[in-house]
């Protein structure tokens, strides 16, 4: 069984037949050429592929690409606009908030997630929004003053 | 990993719902998929036919009336975590759901996929026993409430029938002088429920006027602490009377207590009545 679907993938539409049980991880990935979003543990605890949909993180190994249809999906090649880096891009860049950089693209999602739902967070509040995802060189300390500083970004403006 | 293959049906309404079930028989309900998807993949179930139940608008939000609070299959765990009116009718169920997974995951998890799925690792289950809620089906014979303390019957097995759908939840608002609590030993790992346990207490002049306890994480399906609740009733509510309490939860726990590779049978029995202390005493501290 193939089952139709549009979604809109960093702002192009796009419409697919998928297998039912292709995930939204896959999908993403099969689209444009689009890899940033990354497999990681493939059992939704490392947070690698975490995306936004409809401006919301989910994970997108735990999706499947039907659930998502009609939906607007956001990834890290999505956050920069025209060009310009994203905040949270431009103070993980800052900070260096990652060293080999494949937890990046999730944990910069997540951080934005954090943000949606408590703009200006504490050095504890960071830790604890961010456990949904792993990296396994940093030690967090980079990625939490990364965070911090696009907090303190925002509210500069 | 990729699931076997299955057939994706969606359906607008839960009465279309009902007529795919019927129509295919060993369907799963697709609700936010938390637990499903990766069943799925892990090829531990195999149905035909998966019934997307989750864009169904009549089973979202939550609704306080009348001292009922009525909550939608379809609400999701932030939803649940976020809620104000919750935090102040029902302050356990919030703090549970808070504590599920992670951001991400409470994102697409949702309250009616998680209890039907009976995970015994799972935090709202226990919540519900201890609230003494009703859980609202639908099926071919019609509507029916099932009460919580009875709905989850073992290992991922609850008392819903093959064509059932679970629609709804409903609480009694906490009355004046009512408050609760979840305390969890979370698995570092998983986040999982290596021990829950759900309190609510009634205090009235300083005293426990009454007190629901339910413990699971640790045992198949979760269980009422009894000998607690009958220890605390009727005492002053103190850091002495809730540890003598407390250390009741032995005396309800059963044969079935579960091990594993992080926390034997043997660990979970002993540190039992300390998770059990912590959810009384932040109850008692909220409801006094």
């Amino acid at each position: 069984m193939k089952f139709p679907i549009s979604v809109t993938l960093n702002g192009r539409r796009y419409q697919r037949e998928v297998e039912p049980r292709q995930l939204l991880v896959h999908l993403i990935r099969d689209l444009g050429g689009v890899t940033g979003t990354k497999i990681g543990c493939d059992t939704s605890q490392c947070g690698a592929c975490t995306v936004l949909l409809d401006g919301v993180a989910v994970k997108s190994c735990t999706a499947l690409s039907v659930q998502v249809d009609g939906a607007s999906i956001t990834t890290i090649e999505g956050l920069a606009v025209d060009g310009q880096l994203h905040p949270l891009q431009e103070a993980f860049w800052n900070k260096h908030g990652l060293q080999c950089g494949y937890c990046t693209p999730g944990m910069i999602l997540a951080a934005h997630e954090l943000l949606r739902t408590n703009p200006q967070p504490s050095d504890e509040q960071i830790r604890h929004g961010l456990e949904g995802n792993m990296c396994r060189c940093t030690g967090y300390q980079n990625i939490v003053r990364a965070v911090r500083e696009a907090a303190a970004m925002r509210r500069k403006g | 990993m990729y699931a076997p293959e299955f057939d994706y049906y969606r359906a607008g309404s839960v009465s279309e719902a009902a007529g795919l079930l019927r129509k295919h028989p060993g369907a799963k309900l697709l609700a936010g998929g938390q637990s499903l998807i990766p069943l799925l993949k892990l090829r531990l179930a195999a149905p035909a036919a998966v019934i997307d139940i989750g864009r169904i608008r009549d089973l979202k939000g939550i609704t306080v009336k009348d001292g009922t609070i009525r909550i939608g299959a379809m609400t999701t765990h932030a939803e649940l975590a976020a809620s104000a009116e919750l935090a102040e009718t029902c302050p356990v169920l919030a703090q549970a759901a808070a504590g599920i997974g992670d951001p991400a995951v409470r994102n697409r998890g949702t309250i009616g996929g998680n209890v039907a799925h009976a995970d015994p690792a799972s935090d709202l289950p226990t919540v519900l026993v201890a609230l003494e809620a009703r859980l609202m089906a639908e099926g071919p014979d019609g509507k029916r409430t099932l009460d919580a303390g009875g709905f989850f019957q073992g290992l991922m097995t609850t008392a819903l029938k093959e064509h059932e759908i679970l629609t709804a939840i409903e609480i009694p608002a906490h009355p004046k002088g009512q408050s609760s609590a979840y305390a969890k030993f979370a698995h570092p790992a998983s986040r999982y429920a290596v021990i829950g346990v759900a309190a609510v207490i009634t205090a009235s002049g300083g005293k426990c006027s009454s007190a629901r306890v339910a413990v699971g994480g640790m045992v198949p399906r979760p269980v009422r602490a009894s000998s607690v609740e009958r220890a605390l009733t009727g005492q002053e509510l103190s850091a002495e009377s809730i540890a003598k309490a407390a250390a009741q939860v032995t005396e309800n726990l059963g044969n079935e207590v579960l091990g594993d590779i992080f926390a034997s049978e043997q660990y979970r029995r002993s540190v039992a009545s300390v998770w059990v202390k912590r959810a009384l005493t932040q109850a008692v501290g909220r409801a006094k």
